[in-house]
């Protein structure tokens, strides 16, 4: 009997490795694509450790596109101020479905929960026509203004404060806070792990969206940077070694944020994941 | 007193506009404005050059879906992809959160690993794809050794669409696997402590205690899956730069709406046309999924 268990153990743990080489080998072969030089790619050899170790490729994609560092910061400005207000104002909507009365209220929940079915190619268009008329292509608030608020996470705000005890609100509000006040000061800094894991998900959602900068930024100095990258791999059709480091340094921002904040990613999952 | 509730109650409702009015503010102009804007449009042949131009053709930018043969094969290739994709990373999902829900250790380790695709964004995935398929890269490197045919991924029609299905398995498997993993943790231990006393193996465990208890999740799992693959764009668009090729082969139909909404002239309203199919055939097909099978109240 014992001895079966073990023997299902160690299957179990052969499908684990093997899933996690399969899943590691392409992030392997990319890193270490990274730090070949040209002549080495263009041989064809298949070494995952490279035989002349360089960090030019690194030093190189700097120098050959020099709108690199531009489309990182405006890759790290839309993000970051986009998730900053997605934070804010999805709170802000869950708060008020949650808590307060006011006519048309049930009418916006249930128009909140219908635009979730809506896929985003029906918007498309017109956004980009609504955008032109207002002038915002090719421009910041182009990409952050119609995403600013996001109906997966105001639903789930909204949840995260229905389940919220009220006794806090109601002790802030007899010390004269104004409900307002009362939001900002005492409800939004005990709701941190909700926005820690909401804002994860925002970030990452305009960090590696590649369909909107596509079609609202046409300047390629206003290019985030998936659409670099993809122009980038256009210039250096056969150059898979600047192609991959490219990839790495947009890659690395996301992998840190996940390593500092990996228990948010969870709980945000089990959040937005329906349950 | 009445006054002074009517007061309080006004106060309030000031209080919840204020707080909804940047929601309001997006749904008006950038959701619920653009819905109909996209009706209308979808009813008009519309020319961008100079003055913007509107002219209403009715029915006429529908009827172009039938005839159209991209449209068709567009249809056809994101059909094929939903059936296969959908399905097979279901599958994997489950198993690999069942193997790992098997209370082994350095659990965490590997659900760490297999979180990593889920986190990279699809341009970067897209990129390191295709230098794997490469003619002489990696994969056919890996199938000459393990002696199966060579393909040339990226050229070739017939295998083009396959290498993005296998692609995008593999990096969406892993999301749905911890939604799953959470759902597993929810299953209470003595269930499956009972079946063990019952005599119970671990293959007869997987099918009678997890797999119906999973049954809700595997729903909601389907209907993202769904959804998520109808759209598919970013990998296509990337794969054949941006033309939907090699012949056509992996042309979907998110492709299809962004090149005659964007890249040809005077068509944009017969892509606001196919964005309606789109959008009725997924939630035809969300609905007939929910249908089959029988749960509610899963939004």
């Amino acid at each position: 009997m014992k001895k079966k268990m073990n023997f299902g153990k160690i299957f179990l743990y052969i499908i684990l490795c093997t899933y996690a080489v399969v899943t590691l080998i392409p992030f392997l072969w990319a890193l270490s694509s990274s730090f070949k030089p040209l002549s080495e790619i263009v041989s064809g050899a298949i070494n995952f450790i490279p035989q002349n170790f360089t960090l030019d490729n690194y030093r190189q994609i700097f120098i050959e596109q020099e709108l690199f560092p531009r489309w990182m910061f405006n890759s790290v400005f839309i993000a970051t101020v986009g998730t900053g207000l997605n934070i804010l104002f999805n709170s802000m909507a869950g708060y008020a479905l949650a808590r307060l009365t006011f006519p048309g209220k049930k009418g916006l929940f249930i128009i909140i929960l219908a635009v979730l079915m809506i896929p985003a190619q029906v918007t498309m268009i017109p956004n980009y026509l609504i955008l032109r008329e207002f002038g915002w292509l090719n421009s910041y608030q182009g990409m952050i203004v119609p995403s600013m608020i996001n109906a997966t996470f105001i639903f789930m705000m909204r949840q995260f404060f229905v389940n919220f005890p009220k006794e806090l609100e109601e002790a802030a509000a007899i010390d004269g806070l104004s409900r307002i006040g009362t939001f900002f000061k005492v409800v939004l800094p005990l709701a941190k792990p909700a926005l820690a894991a909401q804002a994860i998900f925002v970030f990452m959602g305009f960090w590696n969206d590649f369909m909107r900068p596509l079609i609202i930024m046409t300047d390629s100095s206003m290019y985030t940077l998936p659409l670099g990258l993809n122009t980038f791999k256009g210039q250096f059709v056969s150059y898979w070694n600047y192609i991959m480091a490219a990839s790495m340094v947009f890659t690395l921002p996301v992998l840190l944020i996940y390593a500092f904040f990996n228990k948010y990613f969870i709980k945000g999952l089990s959040l937005t994941g329906g349950k | 007193m009445n006054r002074k509730y009517s007061k309080r109650s006004l106060k309030e409702a000031g209080q919840g506009y204020f707080f909804m009015s940047p929601t309001i503010f997006v749904l008006l102009i950038f959701i619920l404005g653009p819905i109909f804007y996209a009706i209308f449009l979808s009813f008009n042949n519309v020319r961008l050059l100079g003055e913007t131009s509107f002219d209403f053709v009715g029915l006429a930018n529908y009827e172009r879906v039938f005839d159209d043969r991209r449209a068709g094969i567009a249809l056809w290739n994101t059909f094929k992809y939903v059936m296969i994709v959908v399905p097979s990373q279901t599958i994997l999902a489950i198993v690999l959160a069942a193997t790992l829900n098997a209370g082994m250790k350095g659990e965490k380790f590997f659900r760490i690993i297999y979180f990593l695709p889920t986190l990279t964004s699809s341009a970067v995935l897209t990129l390191i794809f295709m230098w794997m398929y490469n003619r002489e890269g990696l994969v056919n490197f890996g199938l000459e050794k393990i002696g199966l045919p060579t393909y040339d991924f990226i050229g070739d029609p017939n295998v083009a669409l396959t290498a993005i299905m296998v692609m995008n398995i593999w990096a969406t498997a892993p999301f749905f696997m911890v939604i799953y993993l959470a759902a597993l943790q929810d299953i209470p231990d003595s269930l499956y402590e009972a079946a063990e006393l019952d005599g119970a193996g671990p293959i007869r465990k997987f099918w009678s205690i997890t797999v119906p208890h999973l049954k809700p999740i595997t729903s909601f799992v389907i209907i993202m899956g769904v959804i998520g693959t109808f759209q598919l764009f970013d990998q296509s668009y990337i794969f054949s730069g941006g033309s939907g090729g090699p012949d056509n082969s992996t042309l979907t139909v998110v492709l299809l709406i962004y090149q005659y909404a964007f890249k040809s002239m005077d068509t944009m309203g017969y892509a606001a046309a196919i964005a309606f199919v789109l959008a009725i055939v997924i939630l035809v097909s969300t609905l007939i999924q929910r249908k089959l099978s029988n749960e509610e109240n899963l939004y």
